[in-house]
């Protein structure tokens, strides 16, 4: 690879990998993001390797390997240019159709295609799907078209063009003020301005100055920093490194949870190749400016996030937060200025420079402008990423990119902010989306993970796991985090259990403010959000759980019991057979009955139970009918011709 | 037991160990990473090896204990031939993960964080693998086993020894 030393040696790369490139050549584009990667992308990968060979068309088809889609509940997804043909959910087996049929006889599979639940059209561009329709992918609309491991075809992409603008024709100032005047805040949770981090940092006492990439992405739930990072390093690294000119530093670090072991792989990749173009290292451009990065892997732990635990972390110690009267920006790792954000702003970065401050900011609401990536998951019909600009209101995420609840059921809540955040319920749905808007609801931002709950979502057993995931990640330094969070555990679990009592309510808010207001670091001042956001929106559910003994979204183990109905029980042994505690009694005719005292409420019956008989109930708050005397058990065979 | 010994001294007697801290030149900053390199390597971080870690960085024994008890990818004690995860993230948890994590143990005798005495599964909860699309998840030695429910778990465990 040649060294580039100037931005028109950047052109003359760019020019010379495009010319290598015929854009009428067909390309298969195969998503091998961590989803589809579960999904058996893999196996798909190497039977489209081999298929192109069986059929003769080695060298005349490109096959790339791209990042996240981030349309996961359809992945494997695959891509065919020029004429851009999606097919979802692939498997070896469809293979070779595609390269005969859609590669060399330039048809398209029907039966491949996505097909609209609303008015079984079939679709057959990406940009046509619903759930990409509505999107504005532009931090993330990169990652479909690069292979991550390849920096050519970032550079193709101009790639790098904004690093070499800012070396080439901006001071460190100006870059500060375009940044500011984007309005850009930090995606990472708290949504503070990047652009007057930055000054901070800059303006801070100290020869040396570190900036650094938050990839520590704990929030269960939320997955977009871990996409970007592992499809498109790059861009990351590209913002990083506008970053540090701006701000004067010439270190930096990429702090990566070591569960994301592609995100690792990538980015150390992207290191490499940067280097040898001369993007990372000495005299970057002939600009005369320095700058290295080195990847720090985090060992799994959630609190190791916060900004003063990382830097701890970064320093080979246990992360832990300590207060911050001094911001990190300017006593941070090593007791040095350190300016550290999110992989989603970093990657923001480049495009701000790029197209202007004054693009950036007429994206948006007042507040928070840009785009936003979410993870949109749990009970809604088109799991994944969507990148949507920031005021777009929750009812539009959830049906019109969403796609809706599944099975019919009714929509119930919205978990938004991580265990930070809080659960918003229908009467708020078309609540504008942004920093403010969902920090006046009761929840937050947090990094962008949107869990979509339905009336099967119990709010009392959602209160609990978060503060149990919470109990679990709280380092233990501060008490009001460490005992506060502890005891209002202890109340939730017995509530979910039925032993919740008559002022269990208070006592959690009371609870909920001292942690709230004493807790050293966000995981503690935040850790209430879930309850008391559950407590002011669903007081109902809580009132069933310790008044009447009841879960009324039948989840809570304790509170239930499963039942079959004698009257609708066909005796066919499939949920008999099923039960792994071998709880269900019965037999060929006759109608099977679950022993209360084995059953292990693993709710295998209710689901094995065909639903054109329906007889598995769930029951709580009432007492379970007495299993029904042995002789009327028997039941006669309706003929064939009744039935 | 004696399986017990030895891993112990498979995981002491060859140079990997030396091979990984000489790679950091002996920088005390890097102790994380350091162990997590340990770790991928033995699948546990034994006693000697915490020594000559010890000794090698200039890093006290008790700050080591520190750090490997503090992060969750460490483990003090040999691990199973067989590594599972069960995702509890939040995704995985409305639907239905708790169930899954049930039948998981109910099967094993074991909970998380513990390993069968005949060193065969281990078995971990994590927070989130990042596939939610597929919840819930199950993970047996880096294969996922999306939208699990109770009654396959049992199949799945079976192609392991």
């Amino acid at each position: 690879m040649p060294r580039i030393n100037s931005p028109a040696e950047l052109e003359e790369l760019r020019k010379g990998i495009l010319s290598k490139r015929d854009p009428d050549k067909p390309c298969i584009t195969l998503c091998s993001g961590t989803a589809c990667h579960a999904s058996g992308s893999e196996d798909v990968a190497a039977s489209i390797e081999e298929e192109i060979k069986k059929q003769g068309l080695s060298g005349k088809v490109d096959f790339r390997k791209t990042g996240c889609h981030g349309f996961c509940e359809k992945g494997p997804i695959v891509v065919i240019h020029p004429e851009k043909t999606c097919y979802l959910q692939i498997e070896p087996k469809d293979v070779p159709e595609i390269i005969s049929q859609t590669i060399k006889g330039k048809k398209v599979v029907e039966r491949l295609l996505y097909t609209d639940p609303s008015t079984n059209e079939k679709i057959i561009h990406e940009s046509e799907i619903p759930f990409y329709k509505n999107q504005e992918r532009l931090v993330f609309g990169s990652n479909g078209k690069i292979d991550p491991k390849s920096i050519d075809d970032y550079l193709a992409l101009g790639g790098y063009s904004a690093l070499a603008k800012v070396l080439s024709q901006m001071t460190p100032e100006q870059v500060l003020e375009e940044v500011k005047k984007s309005n850009l805040r930090g995606r990472g949770g708290g949504g503070f301005p990047a652009g007057r981090k930055w000054e901070e940092c800059r303006n801070a006492p100290g020869e040396i100055r570190y900036v650094i990439v938050n990839a520590d992405e704990g929030d269960p739930g939320a997955y977009m920093d871990r996409s970007l990072l592992e499809g498109n390093p790059h861009s990351v690294l590209e913002g990083l490194t506008i970053g540090a000119y701006a701000i004067g530093s010439h270190e930096g670090y990429i702090y990566v949870r070591q569960e994301y072991p592609l995100a690792v792989e990538n980015v150390g990749i992207a290191i490499e190749q940067a280097q040898e173009y001369g993007f990372l290292g000495e005299n970057i451009f002939g600009s005369g400016f320095d700058f290295t990065v080195k990847v720090h892997r985090g060992a799994g732990a959630f609190v190791s996030g916060e900004s003063s635990a990382l830097m701890t972390a970064i320093e080979g110690r246990v992360g832990e937060p300590r207060p911050k009267y001094i911001h990190t920006a300017i006593k941070g790792v090593r007791d040095r200025p350190s300016c550290l954000n999110n992989v989603e702003t970093w990657a923001t970065v480049p495009l701000i420079i790029s197209k202007g401050a004054d693009w950036f900011a007429q994206l948006g609401t007042e507040g928070s402008k840009g785009t936003k990536i979410f993870s949109l998951v749990g009970k809604v019909n088109n799991t994944g990423l969507v990148e949507v600009p920031m005021g777009i209101t929750l009812r539009d995420i959830i049906y019109k990119l969403g796609g809706g609840i599944p099975g019919g059921k009714k929509f119930k809540a919205v978990q938004t902010g991580g265990p930070s955040g809080g659960c918003i319920p229908e009467e708020q749905l078309d609540m504008k989306v942004d920093f403010d808007e969902l920090a006046k609801a009761g929840s937050m931002m947090g990094s962008g993970g949107m869990i979509v709950m339905d009336e099967d979502t119990c709010m009392v057993d959602v209160a609990r796991y978060f503060l149990d995931f919470l109990s679990d990640e709280s380092c233990g330094k501060c008490v009001p985090c460490r005992e506060g969070i502890r005891q209002m555990l202890k109340i939730l679990t017995n509530i979910s259990k039925g032993k919740g009592k008559e002022g269990d309510i208070e006592l959690l808010e009371e609870l909920s403010q001292v942690t709230r207001d004493a807790s050293l670091c966000a995981l503690g001042r935040t850790a209430a959000n879930p309850v008391l956001s559950t407590i002011r929106y669903f007081r109902d559910e809580y009132e069933a759980h310790i008044k009447e003994k009841r879960c009324p979204a039948y989840v809570c183990k304790a509170l239930i019991s499963y039942y079959i109905d004698p009257e609708k029980c066909q005796a066919c042994m499939i949920c008999l057979r099923q039960c792994p505690a071998q709880a269900i009694a019965g037999g060929k005719s006759q109608i099977h009955v679950i022993d209360q005292e084995k059953c292990t409420k693993c709710g295998t019956c209710f689901e094995a139970c065909p639903p054109r008989f329906g007889a598995v109930k769930k029951i709580s708050g009432e007492p379970v009918p007495p299993p029904i005397p042995e002789e009327a058990r028997v039941i006669a065979r309706k003929s064939k011709e009744n039935e | 037991m004696k399986e017990r010994e030895e891993v112990k001294t498979a995981a002491t007697s060859n140079g990997k160990i030396d091979q990984i801290i000489d790679k950091y030149q002996g920088d005390s900053s890097a102790l994380i990473q350091v162990l997590l390199e340990i770790q991928s390597e033995h699948h546990w971080l034994p006693k000697e090896a915490l020594d000559k870690v010890s000794k090698k960085l200039e890093v006290p024994l008790n700050q080591i204990q520190h750090v490997a008890t503090f992060y969750k990818a460490f483990s003090l004690v040999p691990r199973g031939r067989h590594e599972i995860q069960v995702c509890m993230g939040t995704a995985c948890h409305i639907r239905g993960a708790p169930r899954i994590l049930d039948r998981v143990q109910d099967l094993l005798g074991i909970h998380p964080g513990e390993t069968g005495l005949d060193l065969k599964f281990s078995l971990e909860t994590v927070n989130c693998l990042g596939c939610c699309a597929l919840g819930p998840v199950m993970v047996v030695d880096g294969k996922y086993h999306g939208k699990t429910v109770p009654a396959k778990v049992e199949g799945v465990l079976k192609n392991y020894d």
